[in-house]
């Protein structure tokens, strides 16, 4: 098997709360490998925006990475230090925030916004400030052509607020991929979005993917949209991974309740016959759990042996699953 | 913005100058007495002459009558006579103006100089030692009376250290020729060194004095902007971009960070004009402020009037920059 672009180890992330201590990511091991697309499920509150912020190396106080290792192409990156993280971030991991809306900035103008990124990374601009400015400039043009702008070239000087919101989540994703990263991390990249502007960018992103050869980490609370553009999956619940694999072995046959209550509770094409259900119950929280199943109280199969601790187990065909049955 | 806009917008400004006009005229009228007799007070003047300078403030016409000779007069700089300078109004102000216009400025500049990269220092290191030393600076800067602190620092720096001159704004042998009546700008243009180092000798106590309660507040209200804007999702993403801390406060989290920091200095203006009251009372200095307590004392109306008029005047400009200001800053807001 080849080596995993990304690797998170066991990490474990805490926010000091009034109430406590958050644990909000709890062991959470997974991997990235070269050219996939990872789904990354789980309700609000499962952790999913938490561990990739880790991997990006935003977690600010109150928050804190206790423990665990994120390696990228090898490389350690809990603990690596605010320069060398710098020249990391936007060449060759990038990420989308969940909110489009507020994560470009009103005050500058989208032509800004996405030089800066290259002026600030690549390292095959031309020399001489004005060659090179002029080169970042046409390939922010070529960036948002490819993640379908139109007229790019005159919409630079544009600002946030004179697009739409399908158009700033484009302007998101051509800024991210402006260097070319070799990982793309997207969470929740359609939530703002009405249902066919979602299938637009879901399709730019698999798109950019194969043209680009990159990786991606999927975030979404969104099944469906997992069976159909991820190649595995990775499901989270309560800061704990519960269950992953390849997508259409987890789909087809999930081994964990709480991804066989998520599978019921989406319309697919897979339970059309059947009536979609809700998961019973809440979603823990997260201060001062005790050790069993964290899905416990609202598990159909709760069993005597599931109040001690359960961990990770392996299955056959690249499977593994947090549950004893 | 485009030129019809702008147009437009001045245009605003008509009313609210009018009504000041309004106001500040009514405030003579409306005054209980007769300010003629006022005016003369305690100085043995008779019946004939008080009748006389009744006449010449046009006092003995109707009310609609003397207001529009009066915004006539106006427009045209004309806000009559000075009795105790026995010179038109206007001159009188008009030299004392410039000395007014340099302290304002300096103090201005010496409020934004200390106020911004503090205020965002204060942000950017909350809780840190410079945050805290800031916040308890500025709470002693807003709450400390002015004059107070104004002496205490004239007793210390001049009278006690003599580092600083006592007051005025330059020593006689010092003085430029006149040109802008700015004795900044006026040395600058002369090539006089001595005296631009004079000029600013005397300008450091009270610029810092009227400065300082302004400069508090906007240390106040950038910090707390800046707190705010630097938890906004766009300044995680331009750290996710891999763009350096420095970029990362500078462009893109001031530039929406000073937005009310503008709007508050502009109101802040007002309060400058006022301070400079009490300060050049205070320092010496001899500019427009002094020269309306003065005038206020010898109850010399017209004077009074007048300077009424054009701080309220530039209070109204000012806003009215500053607007234009914001909506560079902010391009939500351009048109
Ligand atoms: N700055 C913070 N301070 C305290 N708690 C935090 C902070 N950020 C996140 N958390 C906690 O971490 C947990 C996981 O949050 P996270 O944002 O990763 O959820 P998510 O899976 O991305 O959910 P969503 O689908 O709503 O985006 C939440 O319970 C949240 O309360
Ligand atoms: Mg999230």
């Amino acid at each position: 098997m080849t080596e995993p672009l990304l690797a998170i180890n066991d990490l474990r992330v805490a926010f000091a709360t009034p109430h406590g201590l958050v644990r909000a990511v709890d062991g959470v091991s997974l991997d990235v490998r070269p050219g996939e697309c990872l789904g990354v499920v789980g309700e609000s509150g499962s952790g999913k925006s938490v561990t990739f912020a880790a991997v990006m190396g935003l977690i600010r106080p109150p928050g804190r990475i206790e423990s665990g290792s994120i390696r990228f192409d090898g490389r350690e990156l809990v603990g690596l230090d605010r320069v060398d993280y710098r020249s990391l971030r936007g060449r060759d991991i990038a990420m989308t925030l969940q909110d489009a809306l507020t994560s470009l900035n009103p005050a500058l103008t989208v032509g800004t916004q996405i030089t800066e990124v290259l002026l600030a990374h690549a390292e095959d601009l031309p020399s001489g400030r004005h060659a090179r400015h002029r080169e970042a400039r046409a390939r922010a043009i070529e960036m948002m052509h490819l993640v379908g702008i139109p007229a790019a070239e005159h919409r630079l000087g544009d600002y946030p607020h004179q697009f739409s919101g399908g158009m700033r989540q484009r302007m998101m994703i051509a800024i991210a991929l402006s260097c070319r990263p070799r990982l793309l991390i997207a969470d929740e990249p359609t939530t703002a979005l009405d249902v066919t502007i979602q299938a637009q960018v879901l399709e730019l992103i698999a798109g950019i993917r194969a043209t680009l050869g990159m990786s991606v980490a999927l975030i979404t609370h969104d099944l469906g949209v997992v069976a159909e553009y991820c190649d595995r999956v990775a499901v989270l619940y309560a800061g704990q991974i519960v269950e992953s694999g390849p997508t259409a072995s987890v789909i087809g046959a999930p081994r964990h309740p709480y991804t066989a209550g998520l599978l019921a509770s989406v319309p697919m094409l897979s339970n059309l016959d059947r009536r979609i259900r809700p998961i019973d119950g809440q979603v823990p929280g997260l201060v001062d759990l005790p050790p069993g199943c964290r899905f416990l109280p609202r598990c159909p199969h709760a069993a005597p042996v599931c109040v001690s601790t359960i961990a990770m187990r392996a299955l056959e065909h690249d499977r593994a699953v947090r549950c004893v049955r | 913005m485009t030129p019809v806009l702008l147009l437009q917008r001045v245009g605003h400004l008509v009313p609210v100058l009018l009504g000041v006009t309004v106001i500040v005229f009514l405030m003579m009228s409306l005054t209980p007495g007769d300010p003629a007799e006022i005016m003369l007070a305690n100085q043995n003047a008779t019946p004939a002459q008080v009748a006389m300078l009744r006449h010449d403030m046009g006092l003995d016409r109707p009310l609609m009558e003397r207001f529009v000779s009066f915004v006539g007069h106006a427009l045209q700089g004309d806000f009559g006579q000075s009795l105790f300078h026995r010179r038109p109004v206007a001159t009188v102000i008009m030299e004392r103006l410039p000395a007014t216009i340099e302290l304002s400025v300096a103090a201005m500049a010496f409020a934004l100089l200390v106020s911004i990269p503090l205020g965002v220092m204060a942000a950017v290191y909350r809780g840190g030692v410079l945050d805290r030393l800031a916040t308890v600076g500025a709470l002693l800067g807003v709450s400390l009376p002015g004059f107070w602190f104004g002496i205490l620092m004239l007793i210390g720096f001049a009278v006690n250290l003599r580092w600083l001159p006592v007051s005025g704004a330059i020593d006689f042998a010092a003085q430029p020729p006149g040109i802008t009546g700015l004795m900044v700008v006026d040395s600058m243009l002369a090539l006089r060194g001595d005296s631009l180092m004079n000029a600013l000798a005397h300008l450091v106590l009270p610029a810092i004095t009227l400065g300082l309660p302004m400069a508090a507040i906007l240390m106040r209200v950038t910090r707390a902007s800046m707190l705010e804007v630097l938890r906004q999702d766009y300044i995680t993403f331009a750290e996710a971009k891999g763009l350096g801390r420095g970029r990362i406060i500078a462009l893109h989290a001031l530039k929406n960070g000073l937005l009310p920091t503008v709007t508050v200095a502009a109101m802040e203006t007002g309060s400058l004009l006022g301070g400079n009251m009490v300060v050049e009372t205070v320092f010496g200095w001899p500019g427009l402020g002094r020269l309306v307590v003065e005038s206020i004392f010898v109850r010399n109306y017209p004077l009074v009037q007048a300077a009424v008029l054009l701080y309220a005047v530039t209070y109204v400009v000012v806003n009215f920059l500053a607007d234009l200001l914001y909506t560079v800053l902010n391009p939500r807001v351009r048109m």
